[in-house]
């Protein structure tokens, strides 16, 4: 017999009444420092913590502005994902696809743009986190060979950002093989001897990380990003034990040698250029 | 009724009992029952193998006495001169990797090793590689290149080790160096799908002239298992994770994804070790005949070529 009972019914709660006075996402709590952040002081500082320095994820449409100059062009536009194994998990493939595509106004995961940086024309594909984390399938496959493969016909740099949890389950060995495809298509790049700047952002896990993100002649990352091969909860259940503070973050990848370096959001560009700067401008002795 | 996981009960229980026919003595009134023993398991064993499903394929691909990688190397290669070691941290025992003669030929042959017996499985990690493994993988690729030999891989592990040391040790760029440099290579690469084709950790091996995959071998960008655990958050729905997936060799074979199925013997390649190499060798053989006048140039483009038409999607 318990101690106490409820002897009456609870109240309904009453939907007429707004509950709450303050419009949704006004303030922002840090992840970094736990601080309260008021969102357009946050917006206004590319996003990034004013009181820690923590990088929170970006829009990849303010991504593409951060880092190419005014009149850039999107490329490949038309290539549109299809279900070639008729996926089926708690919901098809085909409806998770169009769920994803009208809420976000976009295909599929990635873009490729022709443009320049401080005048340095380049090819750029970006990554984008929020369709499908990111997911490499096809499509992202196809989209970032081909920006290899335009960059090395032009005989321009190529500069990727990565953001993605790794391959696309529901495209199965297909999507497995896009890492496959990519790295034929760097490697004609390379060839030709281009530039390939590869940008990790939070977060780069599986497939990308062990293909192209890996592969630049400069690797670079924002600071505090996830980057890794086995996702940490895929290690902790492996392993039964907790992963040490800072494990798999930039800072880490620094140290241990598999990162040029990091670099805050806001001076990304600049280094990005004073990297091609070196490569593509031949000094004369 | 027949267990899923226990399909091939049958045919253990009469193998069982051939074997301990065949201990007696010749002329000893047994042989019109041996007769009819194999018969009947030569049917059962047919009948077993012709319906599997995905999920049983994939128990097949991961059978504790499936040939190896040594196992090939021992029934098809002479001269076989085992390398050690990435030369810069250690060596890793679930990569075998070297040097040996094939048909009258010289190869490298480099492949996955999973461990025979708990120690030794212990010992290969259960064939999930580290760093070290598949930067030893490059320095062979490297030295074929050097000296003008193909190069044969076969392939066969759960996936590479999700540890702190690995990643500490850059996993993820000991796999993507072996993509480009695969793609790179000046000399013929030829990739058998043995048993499990697990992810990264299989196609840091994979990216070759020709890709083969044994009938009852899986190849998938997920083992059934993570799959069913992320997607239907239930570890247990691993067999419809597997019919998702479409990860076997006839599935690989419809996509485009592979050049040929190589057929097993009846009951599946762990039980005939020795037909199952020689079926493997034979479709080497061949292949190196193929690709024995190419030129470098026209290697690396066929490669290209290749994985560049893996996907599928639409232009509009």
């Amino acid at each position: 017999m318990p101690w106490f009972k409820k002897t009456k019914k609870p109240k309904p709660l009453r939907s007429d009444r707004a509950r709450s006075t303050v419009p949704e996402g006004l303030w922002v709590k840090c992840q970094g420092c736990r601080e309260i952040i008021y969102s357009k002081e946050l917006a206004r500082s590319l996003k990034i913590c004013p009181k820690c320095g923590y990088h929170f994820r970006i829009e990849i449409e303010e991504r593409i502005r951060l880092l190419l100059d005014k009149g850039f062009a999107e490329l490949c536009s038309d290539l549109r994902p299809i279900d070639p194994l008729s996926f089926k998990d708690t919901k098809p493939y085909k409806d998770r696809l169009k769920a994803y595509q009208k809420r976000l106004g976009v295909p599929d995961a990635a873009f490729v743009l022709e443009g320049t940086m401080q005048g340095i024309p380049v090819i750029l594909a970006a990554m984008n986190y929020r369709f499908m984390g990111g997911s490499m399938g096809s499509v992202v496959g196809e989209k970032i060979a081909r920006a290899a493969e335009i960059a090395t016909d032009r005989g321009i740099p190529l500069v990727v950002v990565s953001a993605s949890g790794g391959a696309r389950m529901q495209e199965g060995i297909l999507s497995l093989m896009q890492m496959a495809k990519i790295s034929a298509a760097l490697n004609r790049l390379r060839q030709a001897g281009l530039p390939y700047i590869s940008i990790l952002t939070d977060p780069t896990t599986g497939g990308v990380t062990a293909s192209f993100a890996m592969l630049g002649d400069i690797n670079l990352a924002e600071p505090g990003a996830l980057i890794g091969f086995a996702g940490p909860r895929v290690i902790e259940q492996t392993l039964r034990e907790s992963l040490p503070e800072g494990f798999q973050r930039s800072e880490f990848l620094l140290e241990k040698g598999f990162l040029d370096m990091v670099v805050p959001r806001p001076e990304l560009k600049a280094m990005v250029v004073r990297c091609l700067r070196h490569f593509t401008v031949r000094s004369i002795a | 009724m027949a267990d899923e996981n226990n399909f091939e009960a049958p045919l253990v229980d009469l193998r069982r009992r051939i074997e301990e026919l065949e201990g007696y003595p010749e002329g000893s009134g047994h042989e019109a029952e041996l007769d009819r023993l194999r018969g009947a398991l030569d049917k059962k064993a047919r009948e077993v193998f012709g319906k599997l499903t995905p999920w049983q394929t994939t128990l097949v691909a991961r059978h504790f006495d499936r040939p190896y990688t040594l196992d090939y190397i021992d029934h098809l290669m002479e001269d076989w001169v085992e390398i050690h070691g990435d030369r810069s941290y250690a060596d890793d025992p679930a990569i075998v990797g070297g040097l040996a003669t094939f048909r009258g030929r010289s190869v490298a042959v480099i492949g996955h090793q999973k461990g025979r017996g708990t120690k030794e499985r212990i010992f290969r990690n259960f064939g999930q590689p580290r760093p070290e493994g598949y930067r030893k993988a490059l320095r062979i690729f490297k030295m074929a290149e050097k000296f003008n030999l193909p190069v044969l891989t076969l392939i066969d592990t759960p996936g590479a080790y999700p540890g702190i040391g690995a990643e500490e040790r850059g996993q993820a760029e000991a796999i993507a160096r072996n993509l480009i440099e695969m793609a790179a290579l000046r000399v013929p690469i030829i990739v058998t799908v043995t048993g499990e084709g697990g992810s990264g950790g299989a196609l840091a091996l994979g990216v070759g002239n020709r890709v083969f995959m044994l009938e009852y071998s899986i190849y998938s960008v997920i083992s059934p298992e993570g799959c069913a655990a992320i997607l239907w958050k239930d570890q247990d729905r691993k067999a419809e994770a597997a019919s998702a997936l479409r990860l076997t060799a006839s599935d690989l074979n419809r996509l485009g994804v592979i050049d040929a199925v190589i057929p097993e013997p009846i009951g599946g390649a762990h039980a005939d070790h020795h037909a199952a190499c020689q079926r493997v060798g034979d479709i080497l053989e061949q292949a190196l005949n193929e690709l024995s006048e190419a030129t470098a140039e026209e290697l690396i483009a066929e490669r290209h070529h290749k994985f560049s038409a893996l996907g599928a999607f639409e232009e509009r």
